[in-house]
């Protein structure tokens, strides 16, 4: 598969040109692509595999290391679950409902991915943090790390599901309800299962950016170890005390998590596509 | 799927309360700290000399990131959209990377790479050009995070163009560079320009990458997030929501340009 498939009716040389300038930026893409993003990540799979299997596996499964996880993993698949429905109710609204200022609330609803981390941290203390004003007192809690993460994963859901919502077909639920099915059958029967793949994928981008947060957790999570310190955390402290093939071995299994989710939970995803497709 | 009346108003007011609680209320107490001592306190804050350094260290981070990003983005972009390789599907995966990897992991991979015991130490050691804790490392990380916004906005428009314009205009004679700046680049301009966008939104906001890599001394190395922390954890709290302010005043207006171009985008598919 080169760039030989360009029409036949070309000149001979014009076509060897269009290949050389082909494989020419392709090999520029990749060049830049790799100093950017492959040649860093490749540096942390570098770093652990001096290290060894041994030391590698000491430092992923040493008891911080273990709670980091507990912490992260518990929190992130509770918001997730939270946003899953809340996304869902939310983007069902945005679609299917109307009332004024509806324009507005859709655009309020990327805020959280514009806004830096770092400002949502602060952001979530000015409400949760010492000062609340509606007394309640987050900071250094589970609960104050889960608010953080619900705001920054709060648009995955919605945005994920909206244009799936938008282009079912009404028709199909309307012919359900002429056959006398309830709004409950419709939703689980009908409509539940069109929205499953998007529903998942949110899911997975929701679940995979909470595993890996940073900003928005620093200042109101505290870092109490087994508490409220989470991965991420835990690898600056790692980095901090120069430890740096455990900080590459959490950074590991940060990613291989993040990855196993999303491509598991896509393929999930086109599998329940193609079963609906074949039920049509 | 009809709901009864109560049903679609229980619905509706939920999913807003949802969205007022956990977004509209603390971004608006944000707002209400930052202003209610008066305009005259908020604007000492952030033209304090630390403030004004870290805005300018923000802003020159963006000055470098923005055209590197287009210069690479773009031919990246159109050689994804025009030409078919052995390896694109990877290609594709690797530009997707940057948003499933932690902003801290990209960090640590940074460290792990250019530091002076990274693997290409040397350029520190032996050439004595600093990346890690100084400015090519905070660059680097903005980047990271970056690749991805002006690739993705550009590429399905160039796809959605096509190429028989730009062959008429070659069967014409035109020369490449100028098929590119009349045909191609008109087409493309609104992607670019919100993948542009984008791309300095997240380099102002970016926070865990580039306080992995920055030695965040003040007025030197502290870019406006790391201020923000910064003053927090020093019990500045007004400072920090004075920061926050200006950088959530960014994030408003992308989500402004995002409106306006959804709507060109829409106008323009009628």
């Amino acid at each position: 598969m080169t760039a030989g498939l360009a029409p036949s009716t070309e000149a001979p040389g014009r076509l060897r040109r269009a290949r050389g300038t082909t494989s020419l930026r392709v090999g520029a893409a990749t060049l830049w692509l790799s100093v950017i993003v492959l040649l860093p990540l490749a540096a942390i799979l570098w770093q652990a595999a001096g290290a060894g299997w041994s030391a590698f596996v000491d430092a992923a499964t040493s008891n911080a290391a273990l709670e980091s996880y507990e912490v992260t993993l518990s929190v992130s698949l509770g918001v997730t679950v939270v946003n899953l429905v809340f996304g869902l109710m939310v983007a069902w609204v945005l679609t299917r409902d109307d009332f004024p200022g509806k324009r507005l609330v859709d655009a309020v609803i990327d805020l959280p991915f514009a806004l830096p981390t770092i400002v949502a941290s602060l952001v979530m203390l000015a409400l949760y943090g010492p000062n609340s004003p509606v007394g309640l007192h987050l900071q250094q809690t589970r609960w104050g790390i889960g608010v953080a993460l619900l705001f920054v994963t709060l648009p995955f859901v919605v945005r994920s599901v909206q244009p799936v919502l938008l282009e079912l077909d009404r028709e199909v639920e309307e012919a359900a309800a002429s056959l006398g099915a309830n709004n409950v059958t419709i939703f689980l029967r009908v409509v539940l299962p069109a929205l499953l793949p998007a529903l998942l994928s949110g899911a997975g981008l929701a679940f995979s950016r909470a595993i890996g947060e940073f900003g928005s957790v620093v200042l109101i999570g505290g870092a109490i170890p087994g508490e409220t310190e989470v991965s991420s955390q835990w690898i600056r402290t790692l980095i901090e005390n120069d430890d740096r093939t455990g900080a590459a071995a959490i950074s590991i299994v940060l990613l291989a998590t993040s990855f196993v989710v999303l491509f598991v939970l896509r393929a999930a995803g086109s599998r329940a596509a193609k079963r609906e497709e074949l039920s049509r | 799927m009809i709901l009864s009346r109560t049903a679609r108003l229980l619905l509706r007011y939920v999913a807003l309360a949802y969205i007022v609680i956990l977004v509209v209320v603390p971004v608006g107490l944000i707002l209400w700290r930052t202003f209610s001592p008066g305009l005259g306190t908020f604007w000492a804050s952030v033209s304090t000399p630390a403030a004004i350094s870290a805005l300018n260290l923000s802003l020159l981070v963006v000055a470098i990131v923005v055209p590197l990003n287009v210069l690479f983005g773009v031919p990246t972009a159109l050689v994804l959209a025009r030409n078919r390789f052995r390896g694109k599907s990877v290609l594709q995966a690797v530009i997707d990377l940057p948003f499933a990897v932690s902003p801290v992991v990209v960090g640590v991979a940074l460290i792990l790479l250019w530091g002076s015991a990274g693997v290409l130490g040397f350029v520190e050691n032996d050439l004595g050009f600093k990346i890690i804790f100084g400015l090519p490392g905070i660059v680097l990380a903005s980047i990271f995070v970056t690749v991805p916004f002006v690739i993705r906005e550009v590429e399905p428009l160039l796809h959605e163009l096509g190429t028989d314009q730009e062959e008429a205009a070659s069967t014409l004679g035109s020369q490449w560079w100028q098929t590119f700046w009349r045909i191609t680049l008109p087409s493309i301009r609104w992607g670019l320009t919100y993948g542009i966008v984008l791309t300095i939104a997240r380099t102002l906001g970016e926070y865990g990458a580039v306080i992995m890599v920055s030695s965040n001394l003040p007025g030197t190395s502290q870019t406006m997030t790391l201020l923000v922390s910064d003053r927090y954890s020093r019990g500045q709290e007004y400072g920090a929501y004075a920061v926050s302010t200006v950088l959530m005043t960014v994030a408003v207006l992308v989500l402004i340009v995002q409106v306006i171009l959804d709507a060109r985008r829409a106008r323009a598919a009628r």
